[in-house]
């Protein structure tokens, strides 16, 4: 079983190159790591003998310290690279790629995406269609992305400088709140096909949210979804949250979004220096 | 079921930490407000630690309370789960103690 991610299978990076599967590189993210910057094996206290012979071991480390320290070396990669990184996560079904497939055409050239999925690279293709660099993570059995399984993409994609790089995490409100990825911002979609009751329910994901979208506005007339509701439930759950309507079908108040976007990525480096 | 996930990344700081030990006990401290249910570390535990240097080894968790400051009105307060909020009404907290998610100490042979 994968140490990192629990997962049964072992994660698998995928390139996926254009519409077939054939020209596929395979880089399993347990083979990963940085070449320098691993942290000294922290030092221990040990206490008292009792009268098995046995010793305690005072540790006093958190347990995902080791994914906490990829995260941040993904995190100085990235900045140093000058590229925005989101990690983008909802439950299966909200519309995560459906909005960055639109985002891929309308941002023209600039999006590069980190997809994650327990199996298929069938959101990889879609997003590869609509004109963004892609990579796929398939998880197996696992149930969000890691530091880990980020950092083997990242040095599969190449983002350029001045890029916006968006990791779509594993369809799930739950696990994928827990695991820092290296992003600089957090954004959550939430949909009105939905409960409005979302965030009360999974607030250690929107807690964390910097951004809330609430997607699929466009089947308002047609649904039974409290937008007030949605947003006083987010507002208590995490007061510092903001939340745009969106409709990732029709492009109806995607500009927010790009602005919000644009007002964080760095400019491109410039290649005469 | 990240909870799975969690248990490997005990054995993982573990080993890092003391290679080659043979674990009797492991204590670890997740706190009511980690997003870890510690019901379901105790499920996984003895499966996920299976063939490690943890297999067979007791289980000891403390899940301390969660507990909030108001930055409105100032006053300590232990929340209702989900919503991290005052009695006062404000959402504008603290979070003092309750996101603890860490191995405190081992038992070694």
């Amino acid at each position: 079983m994968c140490a990192t991610c629990g997962c049964s299978g072992g994660a698998v990076v995928r390139v996926v190159d254009g519409q077939d599967d054939q020209n596929q590189h395979d880089h399993s993210h347990h083979q990963h790591g940085y070449d320098s910057g691993q942290p000294a094996v922290a030092g221990h206290r040990h206490t008292g003998t009792d009268a098995d012979g046995a010793r305690t071991v005072i540790l006093e480390q958190k347990v995902l310290a080791k994914n906490d320290r990829l995260a941040a070396l993904n995190r100085e990669w990235l900045a140093e690279r000058g590229v925005l990184a989101i990690n983008l996560m909802s439950s299966p079904g909200a519309g995560k790629t459906t909005l960055l497939e639109r985002t891929a055409r309308e941002l023209g050239g600039r999006l590069a995406v980190i997809e994650g999925d327990q199996e298929t690279t069938l959101d990889a293709s879609r997003i590869k269609a609509a004109g963004a660099a892609v990579v796929q993570i398939n998880t197996g059995a696992g149930c969000h992305l890691d530091a880990a399984m980020v950092a083997g993409g990242l040095r599969v994609l190449d983002p350029p400088s001045g890029s916006i790089l968006v990791i779509e995490n594993v369809g799930n409100l739950v696990c994928p709140a827990l695991f820092d990825l290296g992003e600089a911002a957090k954004v959550v979609i939430s949909s009105v096909t939905e409960g409005a009751d979302k965030p009360a329910k999974y607030p250690n994901m929107f807690r964390q949210a910097d951004l809330v979208l609430l997607n699929k506005t466009d089947l308002l007339p047609y649904v039974d979804f409290d937008v007030r509701a949605h947003a006083a439930d987010l507002r208590r759950v995490s007061p510092a949250s903001l939340m745009l309507q969106v409709s990732a079908a029709t492009g109806e108040g995607l500009s927010a979004w790009y602005d919000w976007l644009w007002r964080r990525t760095p400019p491109p480096a410039d290649p005469d220096r | 079921m990240h909870e799975l996930a969690i248990v490997e990344g005990v054995v993982d700081a573990v080993a890092e930490r003391l290679p080659g030990a043979q674990v009797t006990c492991v204590r670890l401290e997740i706190g009511a407000l980690s997003g870890v249910v510690a019901d379901s570390v105790r499920f996984c535990f003895e499966l996920a630690t299976e063939g490690t240097s943890l297999q067979g080894a007791r289980l000891e968790i403390t899940e301390p309370a969660g507990e909030c400051r108001c930055r409105v009105c100032g006053r300590t307060f232990h929340p209702d789960m989900p919503i991290l909020a005052c009695p006062c009404g404000s959402a504008d907290i603290t979070v003092l103690a309750g996101q603890e998610l860490k191995i405190t100490s081992v038992m070694v042979a």
